[in-house]
Protein backbone atom coordinates (compact mmCIF):
# COMPACT_ATOMS: atom_id res chain seq x y z
CA UNK A 1 0.00 0.00 0.00
CA UNK A 2 0.96 3.38 -0.70
CA UNK A 3 0.46 6.35 1.39
CA UNK A 4 -2.27 7.50 -0.61
CA UNK A 5 -6.01 8.08 1.15
CA UNK A 6 -7.93 7.42 -2.41
CA UNK A 7 -6.27 6.03 -5.11
CA UNK A 8 -7.83 5.65 -8.47
CA UNK A 9 -6.31 2.93 -10.78
CA UNK A 10 -6.60 3.09 -14.40
CA UNK A 11 -10.37 4.11 -14.51
CA UNK A 12 -12.21 3.82 -18.14
CA UNK A 13 -15.84 4.26 -17.97
CA UNK A 14 -18.18 4.44 -21.57
CA UNK A 15 -22.19 4.91 -21.66
CA UNK A 16 -22.73 2.50 -24.85
CA UNK A 17 -19.85 3.71 -27.80
CA UNK A 18 -19.36 6.54 -25.85
CA UNK A 19 -16.35 6.39 -23.76
CA UNK A 20 -16.35 9.14 -20.96
CA UNK A 21 -13.46 8.74 -19.05
CA UNK A 22 -9.94 6.86 -20.46
CA UNK A 23 -7.52 5.65 -18.43
CA UNK A 24 -7.60 7.99 -15.39
CA UNK A 25 -5.06 7.58 -12.65
CA UNK A 26 -5.53 10.04 -9.38
CA UNK A 27 -4.09 9.71 -5.77
CA UNK A 28 -5.29 11.97 -3.33
CA UNK A 29 -3.55 12.13 0.15
CA UNK A 30 -4.60 12.51 3.17
CA UNK A 31 -5.67 16.00 4.14
CA UNK A 32 -5.25 17.29 0.69
CA UNK A 33 -7.62 19.13 -1.52
CA UNK A 34 -7.91 18.55 -5.04
CA UNK A 35 -9.69 20.51 -7.84
CA UNK A 36 -11.09 18.95 -11.19
CA UNK A 37 -11.80 21.49 -13.49
CA UNK A 38 -12.84 21.15 -17.37
CA UNK A 39 -15.20 21.67 -20.15
CA UNK A 40 -18.05 20.45 -19.43
CA UNK A 41 -18.53 16.62 -20.92
CA UNK A 42 -14.95 16.39 -19.85
CA UNK A 43 -15.75 13.44 -17.60
CA UNK A 44 -14.90 15.55 -14.29
CA UNK A 45 -18.20 14.60 -12.38
CA UNK A 46 -18.91 11.39 -13.65
CA UNK A 47 -15.23 10.44 -12.18
CA UNK A 48 -16.24 12.44 -9.07
CA UNK A 49 -19.45 10.26 -9.04
CA UNK A 50 -17.36 7.44 -9.78
CA UNK A 51 -15.61 7.27 -6.53
CA UNK A 52 -18.62 6.53 -4.45
CA UNK A 53 -20.59 4.13 -7.36
CA UNK A 54 -23.01 6.53 -8.55
CA UNK A 55 -21.84 5.80 -11.51
CA UNK A 56 -19.67 2.56 -11.31
CA UNK A 57 -16.87 2.44 -13.32
CA UNK A 58 -16.44 0.09 -16.63
CA UNK A 59 -12.92 -0.75 -15.54
CA UNK A 60 -10.55 0.73 -13.40
CA UNK A 61 -10.21 0.51 -9.62
CA UNK A 62 -11.21 3.06 -6.57
CA UNK A 63 -9.57 2.88 -3.31
CA UNK A 64 -9.87 4.78 0.07
CA UNK A 65 -7.83 4.19 2.84
CA UNK A 66 -6.82 0.50 1.68
CA UNK A 67 -9.97 -0.51 0.95
CA UNK A 68 -11.49 -1.08 -2.63
CA UNK A 69 -14.53 0.87 -3.45
CA UNK A 70 -15.98 -0.87 -6.50
CA UNK A 71 -14.85 -4.46 -5.88
CA UNK A 72 -16.72 -6.73 -8.39
CA UNK A 73 -19.10 -9.08 -5.88
CA UNK A 74 -22.29 -10.76 -6.31
CA UNK A 75 -25.52 -8.40 -6.46
CA UNK A 76 -26.44 -8.36 -2.29
CA UNK A 77 -23.11 -8.63 -0.95
CA UNK A 78 -22.49 -5.38 -3.40
CA UNK A 79 -25.14 -3.40 -2.41
CA UNK A 80 -24.46 -4.24 1.68
CA UNK A 81 -20.75 -3.06 0.87
CA UNK A 82 -21.61 -0.20 -1.26
CA UNK A 83 -23.93 1.27 1.49
CA UNK A 84 -21.09 0.66 4.23
CA UNK A 85 -18.57 2.46 2.10
CA UNK A 86 -20.82 5.47 1.15
CA UNK A 87 -20.73 6.36 4.75
CA UNK A 88 -17.06 7.26 4.73
CA UNK A 89 -17.66 9.68 1.47
CA UNK A 90 -19.57 12.65 1.82
CA UNK A 91 -21.02 14.51 -1.32
CA UNK A 92 -22.44 17.73 -2.01
CA UNK A 93 -24.89 18.28 -5.24
CA UNK A 94 -24.87 20.80 -7.64
CA UNK A 95 -28.60 20.97 -6.90
CA UNK A 96 -28.45 20.04 -2.91
CA UNK A 97 -30.83 17.20 -3.13
CA UNK A 98 -32.00 17.78 0.31
CA UNK A 99 -35.12 16.30 1.01
CA UNK A 100 -38.19 18.62 0.97
CA UNK A 101 -40.29 16.39 3.09
CA UNK A 102 -38.26 16.96 6.23
CA UNK A 103 -36.68 19.67 8.71
CA UNK A 104 -33.52 20.75 8.19
CA UNK A 105 -33.11 18.99 11.29
CA UNK A 106 -34.50 15.65 10.23
CA UNK A 107 -32.58 15.85 6.89
CA UNK A 108 -29.27 15.77 8.86
CA UNK A 109 -29.79 13.66 11.61
CA UNK A 110 -31.74 10.57 9.42
CA UNK A 111 -28.98 8.87 7.95
CA UNK A 112 -26.87 9.35 11.72
CA UNK A 113 -29.85 7.69 13.22
CA UNK A 114 -30.79 5.29 10.61
CA UNK A 115 -27.55 4.04 10.27
CA UNK A 116 -24.91 4.62 13.02
CA UNK A 117 -27.46 4.19 15.50
CA UNK A 118 -27.60 6.83 17.06
CA UNK A 119 -30.49 7.97 19.71
CA UNK A 120 -32.36 11.03 19.17
CA UNK A 121 -30.78 13.15 21.73
CA UNK A 122 -27.35 12.13 20.00
CA UNK A 123 -28.64 12.85 16.53
CA UNK A 124 -30.52 16.18 17.30
CA UNK A 125 -26.61 17.30 19.18
CA UNK A 126 -24.97 16.19 16.22
CA UNK A 127 -27.15 18.27 14.59
CA UNK A 128 -26.46 21.25 16.15
CA UNK A 129 -23.21 21.06 16.07
CA UNK A 130 -22.92 20.93 12.25
CA UNK A 131 -25.55 23.75 11.85
CA UNK A 132 -23.46 25.69 14.18
CA UNK A 133 -20.45 25.29 12.12
CA UNK A 134 -22.28 26.30 8.77
CA UNK A 135 -23.58 29.14 10.90
CA UNK A 136 -27.57 27.87 9.88
CA UNK A 137 -28.35 26.80 13.74
CA UNK A 138 -31.56 28.74 13.61
CA UNK A 139 -32.99 27.34 10.84
CA UNK A 140 -32.66 23.98 12.52
CA UNK A 141 -36.52 23.58 12.28
CA UNK A 142 -37.55 24.99 8.87
CA UNK A 143 -37.94 22.85 5.63
CA UNK A 144 -35.40 23.56 2.73
CA UNK A 145 -38.15 25.23 0.70
CA UNK A 146 -37.86 28.07 3.20
CA UNK A 147 -34.30 28.40 2.90
CA UNK A 148 -32.19 30.33 -0.11
CA UNK A 149 -30.11 28.15 -2.49
CA UNK A 150 -26.87 29.56 -0.46
CA UNK A 151 -28.63 28.03 3.02
CA UNK A 152 -29.69 25.14 1.05
CA UNK A 153 -26.24 24.11 0.03
CA UNK A 154 -24.62 24.94 3.94
CA UNK A 155 -27.78 22.08 4.95
CA UNK A 156 -26.47 20.06 2.28
CA UNK A 157 -22.61 20.28 3.36
CA UNK A 158 -24.00 19.87 7.42
CA UNK A 159 -25.65 16.44 6.59
CA UNK A 160 -23.03 15.09 4.81
CA UNK A 161 -20.15 16.19 7.42
CA UNK A 162 -23.04 14.33 10.41
CA UNK A 163 -21.80 11.24 8.68
CA UNK A 164 -17.93 12.13 10.22
CA UNK A 165 -16.68 11.36 6.22
CA UNK A 166 -13.36 10.43 5.87
CA UNK A 167 -13.17 12.38 2.33
CA UNK A 168 -15.99 14.83 0.89
CA UNK A 169 -16.92 15.17 -2.64
CA UNK A 170 -18.08 18.34 -4.19
CA UNK A 171 -20.13 18.19 -8.03
CA UNK A 172 -20.13 22.02 -8.85
CA UNK A 173 -21.51 23.00 -5.15
CA UNK A 174 -22.06 26.27 -6.27
CA UNK A 175 -22.72 26.45 -9.91
CA UNK A 176 -26.47 26.36 -9.31
CA UNK A 177 -26.52 29.11 -7.06
CA UNK A 178 -27.09 33.28 -8.02
CA UNK A 179 -23.76 34.93 -7.51
CA UNK A 180 -24.17 36.67 -4.32
CA UNK A 181 -24.92 33.28 -2.80
CA UNK A 182 -21.58 31.59 -4.12
CA UNK A 183 -18.88 33.39 -1.12
CA UNK A 184 -21.17 31.88 2.05
CA UNK A 185 -20.94 28.43 0.26
CA UNK A 186 -16.98 29.32 -0.31
CA UNK A 187 -16.59 30.26 3.33
CA UNK A 188 -17.81 26.63 4.76
CA UNK A 189 -15.74 25.01 2.19
CA UNK A 190 -12.57 26.95 3.41
CA UNK A 191 -13.01 26.54 6.97
CA UNK A 192 -13.55 22.57 5.88
CA UNK A 193 -10.05 22.94 4.25
CA UNK A 194 -8.25 24.71 7.02
CA UNK A 195 -9.72 21.47 9.11
CA UNK A 196 -7.67 19.46 6.92
CA UNK A 197 -10.61 17.54 5.56
CA UNK A 198 -9.79 15.62 2.66
CA UNK A 199 -11.91 16.92 -0.52
CA UNK A 200 -12.27 15.92 -4.36
CA UNK A 201 -13.93 19.45 -5.80
CA UNK A 202 -15.20 19.72 -9.14
CA UNK A 203 -15.39 23.29 -9.93
CA UNK A 204 -15.43 26.45 -12.19
CA UNK A 205 -14.53 28.75 -9.95
CA UNK A 206 -10.89 29.27 -10.89
CA UNK A 207 -10.36 32.07 -8.44
CA UNK A 208 -11.80 29.75 -5.49
CA UNK A 209 -9.46 26.50 -6.44
CA UNK A 210 -6.64 28.76 -6.99
CA UNK A 211 -6.66 29.70 -3.24
CA UNK A 212 -7.88 26.82 -1.36
CA UNK A 213 -6.60 23.79 -3.56
CA UNK A 214 -3.69 21.54 -3.34
CA UNK A 215 -3.78 19.94 -6.86
CA UNK A 216 -5.18 21.00 -9.63
CA UNK A 217 -6.61 18.35 -12.10
CA UNK A 218 -7.53 19.69 -15.96
CA UNK A 219 -9.91 17.19 -18.13
CA UNK A 220 -10.88 17.26 -21.20
CA UNK A 221 -12.55 14.46 -23.13
CA UNK A 222 -12.04 12.08 -20.40
CA UNK A 223 -8.45 12.18 -19.85
CA UNK A 224 -6.40 14.40 -17.90
CA UNK A 225 -4.76 16.47 -19.65
CA UNK A 226 -2.51 18.22 -17.22
CA UNK A 227 -1.97 18.29 -13.50
CA UNK A 228 -0.24 19.94 -10.91
CA UNK A 229 0.26 23.33 -8.13
CA UNK A 230 -2.74 25.81 -8.76
CA UNK A 231 0.28 28.31 -9.40
CA UNK A 232 1.36 26.03 -12.26
CA UNK A 233 -1.87 25.30 -13.96
CA UNK A 234 -3.71 28.74 -13.83
CA UNK A 235 -0.30 30.77 -14.48
CA UNK A 236 2.08 28.49 -16.28
CA UNK A 237 0.18 25.86 -18.45
CA UNK A 238 2.28 23.19 -20.44
CA UNK A 239 -0.46 22.03 -22.58
CA UNK A 240 -2.22 24.25 -25.43
CA UNK A 241 -5.96 22.56 -24.20
CA UNK A 242 -5.48 24.19 -20.83
CA UNK A 243 -4.21 27.27 -21.99
CA UNK A 244 -7.62 27.32 -24.88
CA UNK A 245 -10.03 26.47 -21.55
CA UNK A 246 -9.04 28.72 -19.23
CA UNK A 247 -8.39 31.94 -21.89
CA UNK A 248 -11.87 31.14 -22.73
CA UNK A 249 -13.25 30.57 -19.26
CA UNK A 250 -11.25 34.12 -18.20
CA UNK A 251 -13.01 36.04 -21.39
CA UNK A 252 -16.74 34.48 -20.34
CA UNK A 253 -16.02 35.17 -16.53
CA UNK A 254 -14.29 38.93 -17.40
CA UNK A 255 -11.01 37.76 -15.17
CA UNK B 1 -99.15 17.08 -4.59
CA UNK B 2 -96.28 18.49 -2.76
CA UNK B 3 -93.57 17.77 -0.47
CA UNK B 4 -93.79 17.57 3.00
CA UNK B 5 -90.78 17.11 5.03
CA UNK B 6 -92.53 16.95 8.49
CA UNK B 7 -92.34 12.97 7.85
CA UNK B 8 -88.12 13.27 7.64
CA UNK B 9 -87.62 14.17 11.47
CA UNK B 10 -89.15 11.24 12.78
CA UNK B 11 -86.67 9.22 10.46
CA UNK B 12 -83.90 10.79 12.07
CA UNK B 13 -82.43 8.14 13.69
CA UNK B 14 -82.29 5.69 11.13
CA UNK B 15 -80.94 8.60 8.76
CA UNK B 16 -78.10 9.01 11.63
CA UNK B 17 -77.21 5.45 11.58
CA UNK B 18 -77.13 5.15 8.15
CA UNK B 19 -74.86 8.18 8.05
CA UNK B 20 -73.17 7.02 10.85
CA UNK B 21 -72.59 3.63 8.63
CA UNK B 22 -71.30 5.22 5.16
CA UNK B 23 -68.75 7.29 7.11
CA UNK B 24 -67.46 3.61 8.27
CA UNK B 25 -67.29 2.62 5.14
CA UNK B 26 -65.72 5.38 3.74
CA UNK B 27 -62.90 5.59 6.70
CA UNK B 28 -62.28 1.67 6.54
CA UNK B 29 -62.27 1.65 2.73
CA UNK B 30 -60.25 4.94 2.51
CA UNK B 31 -57.59 3.58 4.58
CA UNK B 32 -57.60 -0.02 2.83
CA UNK B 33 -57.28 2.15 -0.71
CA UNK B 34 -54.56 4.26 0.66
CA UNK B 35 -52.48 1.77 2.09
CA UNK B 36 -53.39 -0.84 -0.71
CA UNK B 37 -52.44 1.93 -2.96
CA UNK B 38 -49.09 2.67 -2.06
CA UNK B 39 -48.33 -1.35 -1.46
CA UNK B 40 -49.87 -1.95 -4.99
CA UNK B 41 -47.68 0.68 -6.51
CA UNK B 42 -44.70 -0.36 -5.44
CA UNK B 43 -45.06 -4.04 -5.86
CA UNK B 44 -46.14 -2.92 -9.45
CA UNK B 45 -42.48 -0.42 -9.97
CA UNK B 46 -39.88 -2.70 -7.87
CA UNK B 47 -41.68 -6.12 -7.53
CA UNK B 48 -40.34 -9.19 -8.77
CA UNK B 49 -42.20 -10.83 -11.79
CA UNK B 50 -43.85 -13.08 -9.62
CA UNK B 51 -45.64 -10.60 -8.54
CA UNK B 52 -46.16 -8.12 -10.99
CA UNK B 53 -47.86 -10.03 -13.19
CA UNK B 54 -50.68 -11.32 -10.88
CA UNK B 55 -50.98 -7.80 -10.01
CA UNK B 56 -51.71 -6.59 -13.06
CA UNK B 57 -54.27 -9.12 -13.79
CA UNK B 58 -55.71 -7.94 -10.25
CA UNK B 59 -55.55 -4.37 -11.69
CA UNK B 60 -57.49 -4.96 -15.09
CA UNK B 61 -60.01 -6.84 -13.04
CA UNK B 62 -60.44 -3.90 -10.24
CA UNK B 63 -60.20 -1.39 -12.97
CA UNK B 64 -61.81 -3.03 -16.08
CA UNK B 65 -65.14 -4.28 -14.40
CA UNK B 66 -67.68 -2.74 -12.66
CA UNK B 67 -67.64 -2.15 -8.89
CA UNK B 68 -71.05 -3.35 -8.32
CA UNK B 69 -69.79 -6.91 -9.74
CA UNK B 70 -67.03 -6.63 -7.39
CA UNK B 71 -69.33 -6.25 -4.59
CA UNK B 72 -71.23 -9.48 -5.51
CA UNK B 73 -68.02 -11.36 -6.55
CA UNK B 74 -66.96 -10.51 -2.99
CA UNK B 75 -69.90 -11.20 -1.17
CA UNK B 76 -71.77 -13.16 -2.89
CA UNK B 77 -69.11 -15.52 -4.59
CA UNK B 78 -66.57 -15.86 -2.28
CA UNK B 79 -69.43 -17.67 0.28
CA UNK B 80 -69.01 -20.42 -2.85
CA UNK B 81 -65.42 -21.41 -1.71
CA UNK B 82 -66.16 -21.13 2.12
CA UNK B 83 -65.03 -17.31 2.76
CA UNK B 84 -68.23 -16.17 4.37
CA UNK B 85 -67.34 -12.01 5.01
CA UNK B 86 -70.15 -9.95 6.82
CA UNK B 87 -71.62 -7.34 4.48
CA UNK B 88 -69.60 -4.72 5.74
CA UNK B 89 -66.41 -6.31 5.78
CA UNK B 90 -66.84 -7.22 2.47
CA UNK B 91 -67.87 -3.89 1.24
CA UNK B 92 -65.06 -2.33 3.00
CA UNK B 93 -62.61 -4.62 0.82
CA UNK B 94 -64.80 -4.17 -2.46
CA UNK B 95 -64.29 -0.51 -2.09
CA UNK B 96 -61.32 -0.61 -0.48
CA UNK B 97 -59.52 -2.38 -2.90
CA UNK B 98 -61.23 -0.72 -6.25
CA UNK B 99 -59.91 2.39 -5.25
CA UNK B 100 -56.82 1.03 -4.15
CA UNK B 101 -56.02 0.33 -7.44
CA UNK B 102 -56.73 3.93 -8.57
CA UNK B 103 -54.51 5.15 -6.10
CA UNK B 104 -51.70 2.81 -6.70
CA UNK B 105 -51.74 4.41 -10.49
CA UNK B 106 -51.54 7.79 -8.65
CA UNK B 107 -48.62 6.60 -6.45
CA UNK B 108 -47.01 5.37 -9.14
CA UNK B 109 -46.32 8.14 -11.67
CA UNK B 110 -45.60 10.20 -8.37
CA UNK B 111 -42.84 7.63 -7.61
CA UNK B 112 -41.18 7.94 -10.91
CA UNK B 113 -41.72 11.66 -11.18
CA UNK B 114 -39.17 12.16 -7.83
CA UNK B 115 -36.57 14.24 -8.80
CA UNK B 116 -33.17 11.16 -9.21
CA UNK B 117 -31.41 13.78 -7.12
CA UNK B 118 -33.48 12.74 -3.94
CA UNK B 119 -32.26 9.14 -4.56
CA UNK B 120 -28.89 10.00 -5.05
CA UNK B 121 -28.94 12.42 -2.78
CA UNK B 122 -30.04 9.41 0.07
CA UNK B 123 -27.99 6.61 -1.70
CA UNK B 124 -24.68 9.18 -0.99
CA UNK B 125 -25.24 8.88 2.57
CA UNK B 126 -25.36 5.09 2.58
CA UNK B 127 -29.15 4.17 2.78
CA UNK B 128 -30.06 1.37 1.02
CA UNK B 129 -32.36 1.25 -2.08
CA UNK B 130 -35.53 -0.23 0.74
CA UNK B 131 -34.59 2.41 2.73
CA UNK B 132 -34.49 4.97 0.56
CA UNK B 133 -37.84 3.86 -1.15
CA UNK B 134 -39.34 3.91 2.61
CA UNK B 135 -37.61 7.22 4.05
CA UNK B 136 -37.23 9.33 1.20
CA UNK B 137 -39.04 8.24 -2.18
CA UNK B 138 -42.75 7.48 -0.75
CA UNK B 139 -42.84 10.27 1.45
CA UNK B 140 -42.70 12.49 -0.87
CA UNK B 141 -44.57 10.46 -3.49
CA UNK B 142 -47.45 11.21 -1.34
CA UNK B 143 -47.59 14.41 -0.68
CA UNK B 144 -47.33 14.87 -4.10
CA UNK B 145 -50.84 13.09 -4.57
CA UNK B 146 -52.54 13.93 -2.55
CA UNK B 147 -54.70 16.44 -4.52
CA UNK B 148 -55.60 13.82 -6.50
CA UNK B 149 -55.99 11.20 -4.17
CA UNK B 150 -58.07 12.98 -2.43
CA UNK B 151 -60.70 13.32 -5.22
CA UNK B 152 -60.11 9.40 -5.44
CA UNK B 153 -61.62 9.23 -1.68
CA UNK B 154 -64.52 11.93 -2.63
CA UNK B 155 -65.55 9.45 -5.43
CA UNK B 156 -65.17 6.61 -3.06
CA UNK B 157 -67.56 8.21 -0.39
CA UNK B 158 -70.24 8.83 -3.05
CA UNK B 159 -69.80 4.83 -4.60
CA UNK B 160 -70.36 3.94 -1.13
CA UNK B 161 -74.21 4.05 -1.99
CA UNK B 162 -73.21 0.44 -4.02
CA UNK B 163 -72.84 -0.91 -0.95
CA UNK B 164 -76.30 -1.03 -0.28
CA UNK B 165 -77.03 -3.96 -3.06
CA UNK B 166 -75.46 -6.10 -0.33
CA UNK B 167 -77.25 -5.51 2.41
CA UNK B 168 -75.02 -2.76 4.67
CA UNK B 169 -77.68 -0.53 5.79
CA UNK B 170 -75.52 2.69 4.97
CA UNK B 171 -77.16 6.00 3.85
CA UNK B 172 -78.99 5.27 0.68
CA UNK B 173 -80.45 2.04 2.49
CA UNK B 174 -81.86 3.95 5.31
CA UNK B 175 -83.36 6.30 3.36
CA UNK B 176 -84.95 3.32 1.01
CA UNK B 177 -86.04 1.80 4.28
CA UNK B 178 -88.24 5.08 5.64
CA UNK B 179 -89.65 4.82 1.89
CA UNK B 180 -90.75 1.84 2.03
CA UNK B 181 -92.62 2.71 5.41
CA UNK B 182 -93.58 6.29 4.61
CA UNK B 183 -93.72 6.03 0.50
CA UNK B 184 -92.12 10.01 0.58
CA UNK B 185 -89.30 8.88 -1.96
CA UNK B 186 -88.85 12.89 -2.76
CA UNK B 187 -88.48 13.95 0.76
CA UNK B 188 -85.91 10.78 1.72
CA UNK B 189 -83.81 10.83 -1.14
CA UNK B 190 -83.60 14.80 -0.59
CA UNK B 191 -82.90 14.49 3.03
CA UNK B 192 -80.09 11.84 2.25
CA UNK B 193 -78.44 13.95 -0.66
CA UNK B 194 -77.97 16.26 2.00
CA UNK B 195 -76.50 14.22 4.43
CA UNK B 196 -73.93 13.13 1.56
CA UNK B 197 -73.76 16.57 1.18
CA UNK B 198 -72.58 17.42 4.70
CA UNK B 199 -69.68 14.52 4.79
CA UNK B 200 -68.33 15.43 1.87
CA UNK B 201 -67.78 19.25 3.12
CA UNK B 202 -65.88 17.52 6.09
CA UNK B 203 -64.44 15.34 4.09
CA UNK B 204 -62.76 18.41 2.03
CA UNK B 205 -62.52 20.53 4.70
CA UNK B 206 -60.25 17.88 5.77
CA UNK B 207 -58.37 17.70 2.75
CA UNK B 208 -57.66 21.24 2.29
CA UNK B 209 -56.11 21.18 5.84
CA UNK B 210 -53.96 18.86 5.07
CA UNK B 211 -52.91 20.09 2.05
CA UNK B 212 -51.80 23.58 3.51
CA UNK B 213 -50.41 21.33 6.57
CA UNK B 214 -47.89 19.24 4.01
CA UNK B 215 -47.72 22.64 1.86
CA UNK B 216 -43.98 23.73 3.46
CA UNK B 217 -42.70 20.18 3.46
CA UNK B 218 -43.02 19.73 -0.70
Amino acid sequence: MTSAFVEIKNAAKSFGKLQVLKDINLTVDRGQIVAIIGPSGSGKSTLLRAINELDPLTSGEVWLEGVQINRKLPHRQYEKHVNQVRQDIGMVFQHFNLFPHLTVRGNITLAPRMLKGLSEAEANKLAEEQLTKVGLLEKIDEYPSRLSGGQKQRVAIARALAMKPKVMLFDEATSALDPELVEEVNMVMKQLAEEHMTMIIVTHEMDFAASVCDRVLFMDQGVVVEEGPPSVIFKTPKEERTRNFLRKHLARNGG
Amino acid sequence: MGLDFSVVPSYFGVLLQGMGWTIAITIGAGLLSFFGGIIFAVAALYGHWVIRLPMRGFAWLFMGTPLLLQLFLIYFGLIQIGIDLPAFVAGVIGLGLHFAVYNSELIQASILAVDKGQYEGARTLGLSRGQTLRRIIIPQAVRAVIPPMGNNMIALLKDSALVSVIGVMELTLAAQQAISRTYRPFEFYLAAAFCYYIINLALEAGLRRLERRIAASR
